[in-house]
């Protein structure tokens, strides 16, 4: 013990004349900092109630709850997060994993309130002070990735190869990928919401990520009967508003699909492991058309007990999406593995059966509903100059009948004017016979009806994509054709509509081409339908009006895919089939 | 009368849970006979949290703001902790600069909780003011930490990949002031602390901890470095970026409170000089990689124990995965176990009864350590 040690200790009462360190709250606060973990705010217009903030929070303080001014619609589940304040411990995990980065966390956490119930509430809706405040903790998913990732990319052939032959450019997933891609689902259930035909796609790509194939398949054939053509050509919906797909790529569904029905030699044999049709009811439907509707209601149908007749005027099924549908997306070599499980449901299929006016009122006579799903079979008229000429061709007609078997000419210089499907398949078919293509379109490459992968890939082998070209005629010259066209300008349609091309000035170009395809879409053909039927339809814009379960109002007839008004693509018109089934099931028993 | 507990020559007390000089929610059975204990009973059950079962009902990522409770002054060395087992198992490959923000954020909490229970060391003997200041450098390095992760004392900051968010712009200069403020500060904390003449009265001699109980108990940390053992996991089992940074094992050979307040003096220094150095060396390059779907995120099957060195000693997790989405088992093995069961019961035998807490405030016993599962 040393003298200093007395004296030391009551040095320490120097400090009393110092600036104390204690914050003298409330005449003056302490602010969180930029990065504090307060209380939560929402951007309610960005989130779409996908829940991840609920399902990853540990002390149960999220439940998705319902708000006034929103509603659920596709890809929005209409729910917010609410959060209880008695729950929460701030650790932000529900900000990090936000699908969307709607949420965040503010730096206000004082908040006195002698109302306990009101410790619970829904950020964003329920206003509170720091709503607009920027402070606080926000996601930043660059790095983390916890709110979005990369896909697993899907290996495809090199452009310069696929452009040699018909020969399917996707290659497919090995099981461990298609594992690590079906693992990024986060089961919100978002996309069943926006897939027409609403399969259960969480579902199956947890069968999928586990391994359990048969199961995924299964799943598939629940509400889809295509899922090999779905696993190749579908529009998936699903993947557009996929939670993942908003701070990183939308999970693979399509790809997914396709992987599980490649792996299985027969589809059948898996469904008959624990699947019996109903006992046969004696009612009997007649189906025209073996396109995606058709084949979808008639399967349905069959498992429900009815003697379930398909007539096709050609002498396969699949439709025009079987047929006009190039090689290299949707190989024929799955017709057979799908034909399969219709023919072992029992569907009954007539081939070269046409079916004419006066048969439909026999039809309808003889059979307890008759369901129509003739589609679409001609392609639409274009009115220009020298539509006529020789070597000016309709890219449909083309399509259908298999260019790549290559008994058609394509030409050496070839010009595809339209910018939907049938545009860029008839590009790329052409490529693939080893013609130079340029594809025409009016409008910008952005509203391209056409799907955006396709358009990528047609870049990628090499076809020559012109945006804003208005046609304005086709003439004939030594070496071949002519196309003149003019440049447009886009004007904004005041009424809130897609941008209008206007021509940009009077100078006109030409492209020397030896063909010209003309893809600007399919019309319908209802010659086949009698008077005394198409008279009671309601047909508009050459398709028949129908209610939501598919029925055209006239007794026992219904009818759906293309020839009805929708989307056009082969999800919808799988969703039309099973929705006809249900009802004339339904009408069926009522009656 | 050792270990006599016969109701006419001693008195019993029943010393906690609620008494402010309880290291927390803990008590002791005591029986005295005058001023001297003649036998001690620790009794824990006051905190009914059970952690490690918690743990287990919670997918891997959910546990990783779940762990930092387990201890308040310290939440890190469970994040820590819990990453480095889940990072092994997972066969995660932590970014450099990472590991080196990493051993930052430990060094920071470390000095915060050695500020802390040194003031507090005083405070047990009624130098309340030494608690007070004790207490408040640490809240300049929570404010640090504020700027940091966004929470003062649950950081969930370390993460199973790497760490949450980079540092934050002048984070540097942010420590840097705060490392001036307190090595400014700290001799005043010394004149009322090591340089009191009542402090020592109270503490040199006091508490002895005989060096052969080291490895009969497997005392660790401060509680062992006090009595002249150079055991520091930093050092024997460098974990993160400690292999690379240049410092000696704090030891003093007192063997009694004041020797055990002494180390956690020099480890406040240590600390200081161990984040300047950190800062200086402080890798460039990614925080973090990235982390499967946390919700399908599955741990191969495996078992694994990893240790870091806390402000009390060693701190272990063992975590077993049976390739589910949740953990199968995991325990949290804590010093406390041993330096308020163990040891202190053979301590305050013989011990004054004025100085029980004393006693456990030097051990810096922390009772969810003893009892998290129990």
């Amino acid at each position: 013990m040393k003298f200093t040690d007395i004296v030391s200790p009551f040095l320490a009462w120097s400090r009393a004349a110092k600036k104390a360190d204690t914050i003298p709250y409330p005449k003056k606060s302490n602010p969180g900092s930029d990065r504090y973990r307060g209380f939560h705010r929402n951007d309610l217009d960005k989130c779409i109630g996908c829940g991840r903030c609920e399902e990853i929070c540990q002390n149960l303080a999220i439940s998705m709850v319902e708000v006034k001014d929103s509603q659920p619609i596709k890809g929005d589940s209409g729910l917010r997060p609410s959060v209880d304040y008695g729950r929460c411990c701030w650790c932000a995990l529900c900000v990090d994993v936000c699908s969307t980065g709607s949420l965040s966390l503010s730096n206000s956490y004082s908040w006195p309130t002698d109302n306990a119930d009101a410790c619970a509430f829904i950020p964003g809706s329920d206003e509170k002070a720091w709503d607009d405040s920027k402070k606080g903790y926000c996601q930043d998913n660059s790095i983390l990735q916890w709110a979005g990732s990369p896909r697993v990319e899907m290996p495809v052939a090199e452009p310069d190869e696929r452009i040699k032959s018909f020969e399917e450019v996707v290659r497919g997933y090995s099981p461990e990928q298609a594992a690590a891609e079906a693992g990024r689902c986060i089961q919100c259930g978002l996309c069943v919401t926006a897939c027409p035909a609403n399969m259960h796609i969480p579902e199956y790509l947890r069968a999928i990520a586990n391994g359990d194939y048969s199961h995924a398949v299964k799943l598939f054939f629940d509400n889809n009967p295509l899922p090999e053509m779905c696993g190749k050509v579908c529009t998936r919906e699903c993947e557009s508003v996929c939670a993942m797909g908003y701070q990183g790529e939308a999970i693979a569904i399509r790809w997914l699909k396709r992987f599980a029905c490649e792996w299985f030699e027969s589809l059948s044999d898996v469904l008959a492991v624990d699947e019996k049709p109903l006992e046969p009811n004696g009612r009997r439907v007649a189906i025209v058309g073996t396109g995606p509707a058709g084949l979808s209601a008639a399967y349905y149908l069959t498992r429900m007990g009815f003697e379930t007749h398909v007539f096709e005027k050609d002498g396969e099924g699949g439709g025009v999406a079987q047929s006009a549908i190039p090689e290299y997306r949707l190989p024929s070599g799955g017709y057979e593995k799908q034909m399969d499980v219709f023919r072992k449901a029992g569907v009954k299929f007539h081939y070269n059966a046409e079916v004419c006016c006066d048969d439909i009122l026999k039809i309808s006579d003889d059979y307890d509903a008759v369901f129509i799903a003739a589609g679409l079979q001609r392609s639409s008229e274009f009115t220009i100059p020298g539509v006529d000429l020789q070597g000016v061709e309709h890219a449909f007609y083309f399509l259908m009948n298999h260019p790549e078997d290559g008994s058609i000419e394509a030409g050496r210089r070839v010009l595809v004017v339209g910018g939907g499907n049938v545009a860029i398949d008839t590009a790329r078919s052409c490529k693939r016979l080893g013609a130079e293509v340029v594809i025409s379109y009016r409008r910008r490459i952005e509203d391209m009806p056409a799907d955006d992968e396709e358009i990528q890939e047609a870049v990628e082998e090499g076809i020559d994509l012109r945006p804003q070209n208005i046609p304005i005629r086709i003439e004939e010259t030594d070496s071949g054709l002519l196309y003149i066209y003019a440049e447009a300008l886009m004007i904004d349609d005041p009424a809130g509509g897609r941008p209008k091309p206007v021509r940009k000035d009077d100078i006109e170009h030409g492209i020397e081409v030896d063909k010209v395809f003309l893809a600007i879409g399919q019309s319908s053909d209802l010659s086949f339908l009698p008077d005394e039927i198409s008279d009671n339809l309601n047909i508009k814009w050459g398709r028949i009006q129908v209610d939501e379960h598919q029925y055209t109002g006239v007794k026992n007839i219904y009818a759906g895919g293309d020839i009805t008004p929708g989307a056009g693509d082969v999800i919808t018109a799988i969703a039309d089939g099973m929705r006809a089934a249900k009802a004339i099931a339904e009408s069926c028993r009522t009656e | 009368m050792n270990g006599s507990t016969d109701p006419l020559k001693t008195t019993p007390l029943f010393f906690g849970p609620q008494h402010p000089g309880v290291t927390g929610n803990m008590s002791v059975e005591m029986w005295f006979d005058g001023d001297e204990i003649t036998r001690a009973i620790t009794h824990v059950g006051y905190l009914h949290r059970g952690f490690e079962k918690l743990m287990e009902r919670r997918l891997w990522i959910q546990n990783f703001p779940l762990v930092c409770r387990i201890c308040v002054p310290e939440s890190d060395i469970n994040e820590e902790c819990y990453a480095l087992a889940v990072e092994k198992l997972d066969g995660i490959e932590v970014p450099e600069r990472a590991r080196w923000i990493r051993t930052l954020v430990l060094e920071l909490a470390r000095l915060g909780v050695n500020l802390m229970s040194f003031g507090g060391q005083a405070g047990t003997i009624g130098l309340g003011t030494g608690a007070m200041w004790g207490i408040t450098f640490r809240d300049f390095v929570l404010d640090l930490f504020e700027e940091l992760s966004g929470g003062r004392i649950y950081h969930v900051y370390v993460q199973p990949g790497g760490v949450r968010r980079d540092l934050p712009e002048g984070f540097k200069k942010s420590v840097l002031s705060v490392l001036d403020k307190i090595g400014e500060r700290l001799p005043e904390l010394d004149r009322l602390t090591l340089n009191n003449a009542v402090f020592k009265q109270r503490t040199v001699g006091v508490g002895i901890v005989k060096p052969e109980w080291i490895d009969e108990m497997g005392l660790v940390g401060p509680v062992a470095r006090g009595s002249g053992s150079r055991r520091d996991v930093r050092k024997d089992a460098p974990y993160e970026a400690y292999g690379e940074l240049d410092f000696e094992v704090v030891t003093e050979d007192g063997c009694d409170i004041y020797s055990r307040a002494l180390v956690r003096r020099r480890e406040i220094d240590l600390s200081m000089n161990l984040i300047r150095q950190i800062l200086d060396l402080m890798p460039g390059g990614p925080i973090a990689v990235p982390l499967p779907n946390l919700t399908e995120w599955r741990i191969p099957p495996g078992e694994i124990y990893t240790r870091v060195e806390s402000s009390r000693g060693e701190y272990g997790y063992y975590v077993v995965s049976d390739g589910s989405l949740r953990p199968r088992r995991i325990h949290v093995r804590g010093p406390s176990y041993v330096h308020a069961v163990t040891l202190l019961e053979r301590m305050l035998v013989g011990a004054n009864i004025a100085d029980v807490s004393n006693i456990m405030v030097s051990l810096t016993t922390c009772p969810p350590e003893i009892e998290r599962s129990r």
